[in-house]
Order: C-alpha cells, then structure tokens, then sequence
C-alpha cells in the first residue's frame, strides 16, 4: 500500500474525475470525455480512432508517439488529455494534403523504415526537427533524433530521407508552415 | 493507474492553497516524470493541479543576474542566448538531457525535484524504502549499477539523476519559492535532504510549496564554466557521472571554484574539497588530476556501481581540464 492511499478516505477537495474536453486535431474539433487519467496518446488512438499515432513504450522512451502540439514536437505518452485542451494538435494523418508531405515522400523514396511501427513518430519528429532549423550536420541531424528509436536500424536511411526534404524544396521554416496549411485546407474541404 | 482527480489553476496563490490542503494533492507541471510514475504505479496521488496556466514560463534578464520562470521548458533555457552565452554550465546541461521531445515538455521546475531512476523504485513488485517506507532496500546488496557512491545511508543508496540541479549549483543558483506561510527563497544546493533513515523525503520543500523561479546571480556569469557528463550511450540517457565546474581566473591562477558531481550522489552533490584545493593555485594538467583525486573522498561502492569512483574522478579532471583549456591529449 502507497502511504497517499490512507489519505484517501479524509480527501477534503472536491474530486473531478470526468472531464468533457475539446481536443482539436488536425484542424478538427472534437468534444469528447474523458476520465482524467486518459493520456493524449489514447484519447487519439482509442477515442478518436487516429491510429496512426504509436504506442511503444509508453514512457517517453521511445518516441512512437510522437505529435506535434503548438508548433513543438512532443511525446503524446507523457501528458493528459485533460491537459490538451485548446492546442493545435497536428497527428500523422494530418500532414498529407492530397500529395504526402514531403518528410513522407522522402521517408519512401529513401526506404527509411523496415516494419514501419516507428515510422509515424519518426515523420512528426523529422518535421519538429526541421522547423527547429537543427539540421546543419548528419551529427546534428542524429543528435537531434535520438529520441525516436527504430528497433530495425533504419537511422542511416532516416538521415538521408531527413536531408533530402530539405534539399527538395523543403524550407525548414515553411515545413510547419506547409503542414498547417495542408490541416486548413483539408478542414475546409470538409466543411 | 488509480484514479486521480485534476484541476488546473491560474496563478501561484491558487496553486499553493489547492495543494496545502492534505496530502496526495500533487502538482503537474510538463508531465514528463509523474505520467511514468503514474504508468508504473509508483505514484497515487488523489489529485493532480496543473500549474501549466501560472506563467513563469520565461527568462528575464536583469543586471544583478537571470530570472528562469520554474514553467519555463528545457529547450528553451537550453536555447536562450544570455544563458548560452554566460553560463554555459547550464546550457550544456539542458542541451542533451532527455530528448528533444521531451525537453519541449519538461520544465526547469520540475526537473528539479524529478524522481531518482533507483530500479527498484520504479518497480513496485519489489519493495524499496523510498517507496513504502520500512519495506527495505534491495539495491544495497541488489542491482545498484546506477546507484550513489556519496551519501548512501543503510535505507538508502539512490542516486538523483537531473543533470540541471547539478550545474545551477556550480552557478550559485537559488530558488523562489511560494509556499502557505508566504515567499522565501531556497539555495538550489540546499533543495535535496540525504537520505537518513526518511529517503521517502527528498527535498526541503513543504506541502503546498511551488517554485516560481531559479535566480542565477550574474556573478556566476564572470566565470568559466562546463559541464560534462558520461552515460551509457552517446545521447538520451542519465548520467552515470557527471561534472559542473565554474571557476573563475587571473591569469591561470583560480580565485573562485565552484565543482559539482552529478549521478554519483544521492542528491547533486557539491565537491568543497575539490573547490578548496584549487582556490589559489594554478590551474595545470597536475593540478585537474590532483584534484580529480578528492572528487570521490568518502565514496563508498556497492558492488555494481563501484565503477563510478574512478569514472567520477576522471569525469571531474576531464571538466576542469576543459575549463582550463588544457587538452587532455597533451602529455604531462
Ligand atoms: C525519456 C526521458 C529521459 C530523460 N532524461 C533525462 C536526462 O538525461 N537528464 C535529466 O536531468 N532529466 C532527464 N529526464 C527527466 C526530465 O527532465 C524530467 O522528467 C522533467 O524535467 C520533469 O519536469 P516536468 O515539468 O515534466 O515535471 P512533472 O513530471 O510535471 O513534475 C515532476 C515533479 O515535480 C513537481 N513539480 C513540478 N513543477 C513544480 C514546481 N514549479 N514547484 C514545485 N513542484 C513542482 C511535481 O509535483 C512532481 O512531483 C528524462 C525524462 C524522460 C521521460
Ligand atoms: S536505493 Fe532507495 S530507491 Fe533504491 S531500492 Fe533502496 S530504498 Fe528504494
Ligand atoms: S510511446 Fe510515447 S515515447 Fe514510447
């Protein structure tokens, strides 16, 4: 038993366990409850049914669920739901804009993935990097993706597929930029 | 997880109130450490108070020193051109700890009071006196490959693991802290408490207390300083020994030093006696290993860790080479 759990019974403040939140993803509002305990990573896979958004380690560790959240990549493992309310949340499936992106693009024409299981965290992360402006090496590059693990060993593919969306047209400060653009449009459409 | 209850709240005297009134009550800050503890059931609090609406997020600069919001994330102080460029123990902290995701998220506030990474603490399969206090302490004769060489006690012997605290001590950083009883301010060096026989007791602060800021006085800039660490691999990792060095010259005679390890305490520990030796003197390749030498006075191993006497003798000469400009290639 924890020592908390005793102070349990004599709680004074008035528990909120279940929150109706809004999340908006990819450009999207979506009303939706959750208990507090819910992480951001399930509320997408499991209640909003974005998949493509991993689950490895669920610790930070690993960096398979990687979204960006207000223009910054995070890990979506380590924060609730509850938390997120009224960011800009851009997952996997919102980065396409009827052509892939070109992180995607390159991520193929470079075969930078084996089992593809990592592949969406390393796409979002790529593009946080980029934004970032943190790609003046290879060594740069690597450091600066060290927190998305590939258990296949595509890292050297990854660095190419990185280096060759910039090369491609690709202005490290435009990739947020194109991606968000891609979200208002997409929004737009379905309206 | 055991469910919790959460709120969020807007400024720091709703923070202190909500959290003063009994136990369990927790703050939530980036997340980072007390979402893996709640995954691992390590922690089970009855509410969490989201301090993320507070402010505090930014780094002012003043002419007596650096004010860094505790809300503020690591990327960013780790971004900030002031601390880049007058304390670069700091910087040099920030930039490789955890990743880069991660250090998006994750406040300077809570980095601070992170949780030791001691593997039977994470694990509530095994028992561990931090954890439950009285259940025992398997990593004294256990796995203790990443446990502390300074500072164990018989219930004790886990290693902090933060790199910042260890290099806002190097730069004489104190802490503002609003607590029920009102503002003080706390020296970073005197945040963590030993062990003993209460390791469930980490820090000095009371229930209800928040840190606002970490203030660097602006006389820490006027040194030389870095900070050096080695770990298991060449990035995303704890410290298995780490060195915060800040000296300050005329000529290369050293009238001030302040030297910190890392990874090898079980709090961020200062090396006073490292500092003594070199206050004076000039700072050569004999006068780094000499003093390298007294980084690990009163270390005691455990069996796995014993490794890190040696490594945080060198880790400490390596970081004053460095400061000294000495390369470490050079014969004697
Ligand atoms: C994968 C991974 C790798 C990591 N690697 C490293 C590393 O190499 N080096 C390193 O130093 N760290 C490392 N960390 C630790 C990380 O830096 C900390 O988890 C993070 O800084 C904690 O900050 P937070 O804002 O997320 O805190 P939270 O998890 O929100 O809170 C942590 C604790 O601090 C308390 N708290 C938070 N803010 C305040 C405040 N203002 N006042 C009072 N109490 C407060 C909370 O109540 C909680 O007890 C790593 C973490 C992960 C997940
Ligand atoms: S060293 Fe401390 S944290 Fe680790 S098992 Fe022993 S009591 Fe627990
Ligand atoms: S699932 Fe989030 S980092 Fe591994």
């Amino acid at each position: 038993m924890l020592e908390v759990d005793k102070d349990r019974a004599r709680h004074a403040v008035q528990p909120q366990h279940a929150f109706l939140v809004t999340l908006k993803v990819n450009g999207e509002e979506h009303r939706l409850n959750v208990d507090a305990r819910t992480t951001l990573l399930d509320a997408l896979r499991d209640r909003l049914h974005l998949t493509g958004t991993k689950k490895g380690c669920g610790l930070g560790q690993c960096g398979a669920c990687t979204i960006i959240v207000d223009g910054r990549r995070v890990v979506s493992c380590l924060t609730l739901a509850v938390m997120n309310q009224g960011k800009e949340i851009t997952t996997i499936e919102g980065l396409a804009n009827g052509a892939l992106h070109p992180v995607q693009q390159a991520f193929i024409e470079h075969d930078a993935f084996q089992c593809g299981y990592c592949t969406p965290g390393q796409i979002m992360s790529a593009v946080g990097l980029i934004q970032e402006g943190r790609t003046r090496s290879d060594d740069e590059i690597r450091e600066n993706m060290s927190g998305n693990l590939c258990r296949c060993g595509a890292y050297t593919n990854i660095v190419d597929a990185i280096k060759d969306a910039i090369a491609h047209g690709l202005d490290p400060r435009e990739a947020m930029t194109q991606a968000v653009e891609a979200i208002a449009q997409d929004a737009g459409r379905e309206a | 997880m055991v469910p919790f209850s959460y709120t969020s709240v807007a400024d720091p005297q709703a923070a202190v109130r909500r959290t003063s009134e009994g136990h369990g009550v927790e703050f939530i800050a980036g997340g980072t450490d007390m979402l893996q503890l709640l995954q691992e059931g390590v922690r089970a609090p009855l509410e969490l108070v989201d301090i993320n609406g507070i402010g505090f997020d930014d780094v002012s600069v003043a002419v007596d020193g650096v004010r860094i919001g505790a809300m503020a994330r690591l990327a960013d102080v780790a971004d900030h051109p002031v601390i880049r460029e007058r304390f670069p123990v700091v910087a040099e902290a920030l930039h490789e700890s955890a990743s880069p995701q991660v250090r998006n998220m994750a406040t300077v506030g809570g980095n601070l009071l992170q949780r030791t990474r001691c593997l039977y603490f994470r694990d509530v399969a095994t028992p561990c006196n931090k954890r439950v206090p009285g259940s025992g302490c398997p990593a004294i004769e256990g796995q203790n490959r990443i446990n502390a060489v300074l500072g164990g006690s018989p219930d004790c012997i886990a290693a902090y693991p933060g790199d910042l605290a260890v290099a806002l001590i190097a730069a004489d950083a104190e802490l503002m802290v609003v607590g029920p009883k009102g503002e003080r301010t706390v020296l970073v060096e005197k945040l963590h408490r030993q062990p003993g026989s209460t390791p469930h007791v980490e820090a000095v602060l009371e229930p209800g207390d928040l840190i606002t800021a970490i203030w660097i006085p602006i006389a820490a800039g006027g040194r030389l300083s870095h900070y050096l660490r080695v770990r298991d691999r060449a990035t995303f990792e704890w410290a298995l020994a780490s060195a915060a060095v800040s000296l300050g010259f005329e000529g290369t005679r050293v009238l001030e030093a302040r030297v910190a390890a890392g990874g090898v305490g079980t709090t961020p520990w200062r090396l006073r006696a490292v500092e003594e030796l070199l206050v004076g003197r000039d700072l050569d390749r004999a006068l780094a290993h000499e003093a390298g030498e007294r980084a690990a006075d009163g270390a005691r191993g455990y069996g796995g860790n014993d490794f890190k006497i040696p490594l945080l003798k060198k880790t400490v000469t390596r970081a004053l080479m460095r400061v000294g400009g000495i390369s470490p290639g050079e014969p004697a």
